[in-house]
Order: C-alpha cells, then structure tokens, then sequence
C-alpha cells in the first residue's frame, strides 16, 4: 500500500489512504484536539474542534481524509484561539458546573479547558434551563452537560441495531432524548460504556459517581493529547 | 431605553454579618440583633440532583470545613443506600473519622490562632490595624508559624483521605473511594520535615497552656464576658464519650440535667424545630420539649465538653477533668470558656489521629458496602462549630426531592444574639458614642462561636460587621460599617 506523504506545522508526516487527518496526525505523533470524534465510530465533524487549514480553507480535521502533498496548519495562534474560543462557547452554552460533577478529572471539555488555558469566558453565560432524565434503571441523562457531540447517538445500540440515544429539535432547543425502553435492557457493560462514550458528565453510570478517587482520574497527571504526543495513542 | 433589575438579596456572598442595636431616650439599650443577610439557596438546587452528588455538591457551602458537609451528607446517603450506621466497612469509616479529625485539627487551630489570639495576646482595645494574624507574627513568629504548620498538618490529612485539602471526594454513599496507603501514613508519623503527629500533639498542650495562661492572668474578662446560661446539644458516642464523628443526640440544660437523653438523630425531626424570623435568614432551632422561648441551645466545643462524660483520649482526658473541676462538674456556660474547650478537642483530635495512623484497618481493601434503598435519609456529625444536620429524600429514580441542612452556625443563632445582647447592655448601654474598642467587642462575642457565616469572616479575623445605634423614635443615631 502506497504511503501518502503530508505535513503538519511543516513537519513531514505519513499517511494510509483513507485515513483522516486527525488519525493520521495521532499515529505521526500530532496532536489535534476532538470532542465529537471517537476512535470507532463514523466522525460527525460536529463540534469543529479539530479544524485545521489547508491552503487556507478551513476544514474539520476528523472528517477531511488526507492527500498527497497536503500542508495542514495546526498549531498557528489564531487557529488555536478559535479552538479555544469554541471551548468557551461550550462551557457558555450548557450548566458546566465542574466542582460538583462526577466527570471532574475524567471530563474531555474540562481537560480542554486546561490545556487551552481558559481561564474565564470571553461569552457571556446563557445559563440555559434545562433537565435531567432519571427514568432508566442504569443510566442518568443529565442535558445540563450536554455539548450534542452526537457521540451516544452514533455508539450506544440496542442489539438489534436500534438507536437509544435521538437528537430532537434544532437550534437553541436542541437536545438529546434517551428510549426508556430501549434503555431499560442495557447490560452493566453496555451502560459503563454509554458513560465512557460521553465527553462529559451528560450521560452517567448511575450510582457509581466519585468512586475513581482524584489522584488516579484520567487527566490528574497529563493534559489530554499527552498521550498521541508521546507517541502512546499511535 | 434600557431597564434596572436589581437581585436583593445577593446570593452566596460570604461573610456578611449585620447588629442592630435600639435605645430608648434616655440611651439604654432596648433591643439588639445579629442578623445574617446572607442567602445560599443550597437547599433548593440540590433537588433534581443524583444523590451520589450530594456529599461533593454540598460541601461547597463552606471552604474552611467543607469535610463536615462532605461527612454528613455522605452519613445521610448511608442511609439511602440501606448501609446506616455501624455498617459501613471499618476501612471506610475510619478512613472517613481520619479525615473529619484531620480537619477538626486544622479549623480548631485555625480559628484559635488566626482568629481568636489576637483579642488575647494584642489586647481586645489594640489598634486593629495590628490586631490581627499580621499582628501575631509581630508578636511572635515561632508562635505565628507554628500555627501554620498545625493548620497544614490537619490539611495534609485532609489531602490523603479525600484527595484535595480543600473540597475532595472521598466519601461515597457507602463507604470510601480509597484507603490509606503506609507511604501516605508514614509522612505522619516520621515526616523528615519534623510535622509529625507527636509534634502536632506537643503543640496542641502547648496551645493549652497559653490560653490558661491568659485566663490566670484575665479571670474577671474569660469568665464574665458575655456568660450566660443556656441549654447544650452535641452528638455523644453511645457509652457519652466525645465523639465528633457519630453518636446519639444528648442535650442538657443550664444545671446538667439532661433534656434531651441520648436519641436516635434519625428522628431529629421529633426532637428539634426550626423557627424563623422576618430579620434574619438564618432560622432560630429550639428543642421542640421545651419550646421556642426556652428551648434554645448552645453548639460547638463548650456544648460538646457539657454533654459527653468524658474524652476517650489520654491527654485530653486529664485536660478536661481540670476544665470539669473549674466548674465544679456543672455545665460551663461562660462563652470565652469556649476558647479553652476548643483547645481541648484539639489535642483529642491530635490523639485520634495517632491512634488512627497505627490502625491497620486504614489499610483495607473493603471500601463501599451497599444494602436495601430507603426512600430518606439523615446524617449527623460535630462539625468543628458544633452540631451539623444533614437531612435528604431520594425518589426512586435516584434524584434528591427534598434537604433540609441545620449548620452548626444556625444552631448557635439564639445563643450568638445573646452574646451580642450582652455586650450591648453591659458595655454600650448609656454610652453616647460607639467606640472601636466597643465594637471589637461586638465582635469577640460572636467570633468565641467561630460562626461560619463566610469564609471573609475568616480572612484577616473583621468581619465586615454593621452597628447601628437607633434611638427611641427610631432615627439612626450613628452607624459604623467596617
């Protein structure tokens, strides 16, 4: 199979065919910040954190597939403030109150708000009213957190292939909806994994919050993307 | 055109303490009251919320002892989780006695050095731009650091039981989220640093000794200021020993005999009411057997030193039967006395931390143990300012329908306006101008309670403290904001 050959920042870099930027980034050892991605599941290209510039196109880096010859911009200032400004308006658009959340420490929105640094948003709070969803024995929808990445609609399945996680609405109004029914059939396992699928504390394991006890959560140590820079996530 | 919304009152503002003081014609004090103006709201927007949340939720109502809400929201949600009293695994519950004594040490030392010494060892009527922890290091700086190194010491033990010195999440629901590892009980009991808990034990006698020092040398002043007598609540363990972590609830009356003997708290609503009052957002409890106009009580170490029957600590023990026999084994209702208790209970708490770093059950692998749901729960603990209620319904769907939180300030409202009302009719009565001194006085009464109405009150020791002096027909004579 045929090399493709691309850079990164000018650093020379290689490709499979077929890959996306963001993997073949990941397995060159770059990192490009994701929220809505996820290793496995078809990207969305919904949040927009990952957007990169190609010959000055702006562009979503976990759906754009790589080509010979390609110059991808990553780490250029006004791209990185853009991803941070993203970041704020997440944190601006839903109830993140990280002190009190079970996800602290574990939370890929809050382990970007470190690594860009946000110290404070540059948007005003909307401070949206929104709902929990308590209704299934396993699973707790908690919409406060929500950031629609899609992540739960594309990855957690009945098994019979059905959908137990919907978008309804559009605009401000959207939200994600969880099926009792379908729900109330998920396995120990199957909910475990609904959590970890989750980017935030939207979607919890319900009766298990705070076991993980701070010291050894994902990010206590190392900023998220640590792990693709030190070569560990290729 | 644009429109004006103002929010009154401001929520979750720290510190805010209020006196009004009223006179008649002739400039004898009439009425006096310490309002509370603050509101949190906790209450309220804890309903909704999954009650594996409560114990991190909650404990952000304070940031000096958020391990007492932590504690006893945890203790309530035992209950939930059908893991109540004495069925907790031993490894979770002393993992969770070392972090509440952890920061029993730290507040106590806190408050006594930060916040207390400077009355004593600068002089109630020194210039307050001194009289202060500044002022301390002035004074002392063996002493002043000392006292730092008590307060990291508690904090250190905080850390390694729930993670974070300040705002962890050790407990959970039934049990603990980790144990004690012996490379983190070690710094305890052998630190290269010297901050050892035998030293911690040293320095808390010594504490002891400075404090009846001063009483010796200030009887008149320890035992006259703002002394009253008063009923008496705390936790007690079953056999009446101190116990800060649980116990049944013990009450006595001025003379010791007990009103309250020895009940179930999971049944405080019985036994305790909640009165509330138009000028005060904090609520006025009473024992509900001797109603509202009599049944007020004292919480906190002089309430804790009057029920218990004795200290299951060496050292402390030996403390307290000299502390008894000053009193003549009667009740202690002498407000600066409150000083000298809490001194007391910190080197009990020092003891326990020993005690407790060389219990091998520290190192257990059994953390969370779970039974049969029930649809509430109550949780109790002595918070270092006394006792703090804890009190959850959890629907079926795991959300939190209802809390009703008693703090140990709020516990202590009746017995702080009486304090203020002391210093109003004997030190400003008849007097036509409010002086610095006269204020700080205000201000010693209040802070022998170490209310926590915020964490500013704590800041440099001056509260941000409001005396209005009205006359007969209601006009403001003077006031003093600071």
């Amino acid at each position: 199979m045929t090399e493709i050959r691309f850079t990164v920042d000018g650093r020379p870099c290689l490709a499979k065919p077929g890959q996306t930027i963001v993997e073949a980034a990941k397995a060159n050892g770059v990192y490009i910040p994701v929220l809505c991605h996820y290793e496995g599941l078809k990207p969305a290209g919904s949040c927009r954190i990952c957007t990169v510039r190609v010959a000055g196109r702006y562009m979503a880096a976990c759906t754009q597939p790589v080509t010979e010859g390609m110059a991808v911009e990553n780490t250029a200032p006004d791209l990185e403030d853009m991803r941070k400004s993203l970041i704020e308006m997440l944190f601006v658009e839903g109830n993140h109150f990280c002190p009190a959340c079970e996800k602290s420490g574990n939370c890929e929105l809050q382990a970007l708000g470190y690594r860009y640094r946000m110290l404070a948003p540059r948007f005003p709070y909307l401070w949206p009213v929104r709902t929990v969803d308590a209704g299934t024995p396993l699973v707790l929808l908690d919409r406060n957190r929500c950031v629609q990445c899609l992540r739960c609609v594309r990855g957690v399945r009945a098994k019979d292939g059905r959908k137990i996680f919907a978008s309804v609405r559009r605009g401000p109004r959207v939200a994600i909806e969880i099926d009792h029914k379908l729900a109330a059939k998920l396995t120990e396992e199957e909910a475990r994994r609904a959590m970890d699928l989750c980017p935030v504390g939207a979607i919890l394991r319900k009766e298990t919050g705070f076991v993980r006890p701070i010291g050894r959560r994902k990010f206590d140590h190392t900023p998220i993307g640590a792990d693709v820079e030190k070569g560990i996530g290729r | 055109m644009g429109k004006k919304i103002t929010i009154e009152p401001v929520t979750r503002v720290e510190g805010h303490g209020k006196v009004t003081i009223r006179l008649d014609d002739a400039g004898r004090v009439t009425e006096s009251r310490f309002h509370v103006v603050e509101f949190r709201g906790f209450e309220r927007f804890v309903q909704g919320r999954p009650y594996w949340e409560a114990p991190v939720l909650v404990q952000r109502l304070c940031g000096i002892c958020p391990v007492s809400h932590h504690l006893a929201a945890a203790k309530a949600m035992d209950v939930v989780v059908g893991t109540g009293p004495g069925k907790l695994p031993v490894t979770a519950e002393k993992m969770r006695r070392l972090m509440h004594y952890g920061q029993m040490f730290q507040s106590h030392a806190l408050h006594f050095f930060h916040l207390a010494s400077p009355d004593f060892l600068l002089g109630l009527d020194a210039d307050p731009a001194v009289r202060n922890v500044i002022g301390i290091i002035g004074l002392d700086k063996g002493l002043a650091t000392q006292a730092v190194l008590m307060r990291k010491f508690g904090q250190e033990i905080i850390l390694a039981t729930a993670g974070k010195k300040v705002h962890g999440t050790g407990a959970i629901p039934g049990g603990i989220n980790k144990n004690l590892a012996p490379e983190e009980r070690d710094r305890f009991l052998k630190s290269p640093d010297g901050l050892t808990v035998d030293r911690m034990i040293e320095w808390a006698r010594a504490a002891i000794e400075l404090f009846k020092g001063y009483h010796a040398k200030n009887k008149d002043l320890v035992d006259g200021f703002a002394a009253f007598p008063s009923n008496h609540l705390s936790l007690v363990r079953k056999d009446g020993a101190l116990d800060f972590y649980h116990g049944v609830l013990r009450a006595v009356d001025a003379d010791g005999r007990k009103v309250l003997g020895d009940v179930d708290y999971q049944d405080y609503l019985s036994y305790i009411g909640e009165e509330t009052r138009a000028w005060s957002y904090m609520k006025f409890p009473y024992l509900r057997s001797l109603g509202k106009a009599a049944g007020w009580y004292r919480v906190g170490p002089l309430a804790r030193l009057n029920t218990c029957d004795y200290i299951p600590s060496p050292l402390a023990q030996k403390e307290f039967e000299a502390y008894k026999a000053y009193t003549d084994g009667k009740p202690n209702n002498m407000s600066l006395h409150t000083h000298w208790a809490r001194l007391i209970e910190l080197l009990h708490a020092a003891e326990v931390i020993k005690e407790l770093l060389l219990d091998k059950d520290l190192q257990g692998g059994k953390l969370v143990r779970t039974g049969r749901r029930a649809p509430e729960g109550v949780g109790l603990i002595e918070a270092p300012r006394g006792t703090l209620f804890h009190h959850y319904r959890v629907s079926a769907d795991d959300q939190i329908t209802m809390a009703n939180l008693i703090v140990s300030t709020t516990n202590n409202n009746e017995s702080m306006n009486r304090a203020v009302d002391w210093v109003a009719r004997n030190v400003i009565s008849g007097r036509p101008e409010i002086t610095e001194g006269m204020l700080n006085r205000v201000e010693v009464a209040i802070r022998a309670y170490d209310p926590c109405l915020s964490c500013a009150t704590h800041a440099l020791g001056r509260m941000p403290l409001e005396v209005t002096l009205v006359d007969a027909a209601g006009r403001v004579r003077q006031r003093k904001v600071r």
